[in-house]
């Protein structure tokens, strides 16, 4: 087997927030009932946290849940587990109508931290992300300048962003681009 | 701006994470209908001065279609309501009524 790399093989970037590749990162898309008690059960168990709620997301260190969409869910494991954990969620799943699908390298996960983070983040989504409308615990499905992208805070001053691979480079850039030193607005 | 609640996920969408579906409430005609109804069905368009009723997707979020009522002019927004619907809700034809008295779009009114 060839040997993974992320997409953006550990840049980072230091500005008014720190910006940083999260390098490999498991991810597998669960899309069905979620309602289902059998679907629940089983994504539980492979990601080791409780279901989320419409709009949350559940995390433990390294692993988690993230709810998507009303049918979809995430499920956020470290690189190596996830196409193991696949094949057990889909053998758990055989019999309830489902979709598995192994994604981790079709995504790069990059971490904005730092005390401006939130007015990175801010500059490049239409999405409201002041903290009075968004906090710990939930996962906000939006675009960052042009392309499609998804967050939710990893820390008190930190929020981990996922995109597809092939913007990969992309959003870094916007990232780092609203970054920048000197380009603090103060409105957080 | 227009901002629309999405009904999926209950997020308050920027118009610029939607992805617009045309008019709503749409009759499909296939093969077998008559000319008339094909044509009607393919290009004829309320495109009101005022009070519309679209359909929208909530592209850049959770994915899914969904319904809104809105005035063309104004933007002002009646409501939003799920995609698999034939027509308006009561509650937003109430809303319309109480803020366009004398509107009408196709049959509803
Ligand atoms: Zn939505």
């Amino acid at each position: 087997m060839s040997e993974a790399r992320s997409a953006l093989q550990g840049r980072s970037f230091d500005g008014i927030a720190r910006i940083e590749d999260m390098g490999l990162c498991g991810m597998i898309t669960l899309r069905g009932d979620l309602d289902d008690g059998t679907l629940q059960k089983a994504v539980t168990s492979v990601a080791g946290v409780d279901f989320p709620g419409r709009r949350k997301a559940s995390l433990a260190e390294g692993r988690g849940l993230l709810w998507m969409s009303p049918d979809e869910i995430m499920v956020l494991l470290p690189h190596a587990d996830a196409p193991g954990a696949a094949r057990t969620l889909a053998a758990a799943l055989s019999g309830t109508h489902h979709l598995v699908a192994e994604v981790s390298d079709a995504r790069a996960v990059l971490r904005v931290s730092g005390p401006a983070a939130r007015e990175v983040l801010a500059k490049l989504t239409p999405a409201d992300v002041s903290p009075a409308a968004f906090g710990p615990g939930e996962i906000c499905r939006t675009r960052l300048a042009q392309a499609a992208a998804a967050f939710w805070m990893s820390g008190e001053d930190s929020l981990d962003v996922v995109c597809f691979r092939s913007v990969a480079q992309y959003v870094f850039d916007l990232l780092a681009t609203a970054a920048a030193p000197g380009g603090e607005v103060g409105h957080f | 701006m227009l901002i629309l609640q999405c009904p999926c996920c209950g997020v308050d969408a920027d118009e610029t994470e939607l992805s617009p579906g045309g008019e709503a409430h749409l009759k499909r005609y296939g093969p077998g209908s008559s000319e008339d109804d094909f044509e009607g069905y393919l290009f004829m368009r309320e495109n009101p001065k005022g009070v519309h009723f679209e359909r929208w997707r909530h592209a850049h979020g959770c994915g899914k279609w969904f319904h809104a009522a809105r005035c063309t002019v104004t933007l002002e927004v009646f409501g939003t309501y799920p995609a698999q619907s034939y027509a308006p809700p009561q509650d937003i034809l109430d809303r319309i009524a109480a803020r366009r008295p004398g509107w009408r779009w196709r049959e509803f009114a």
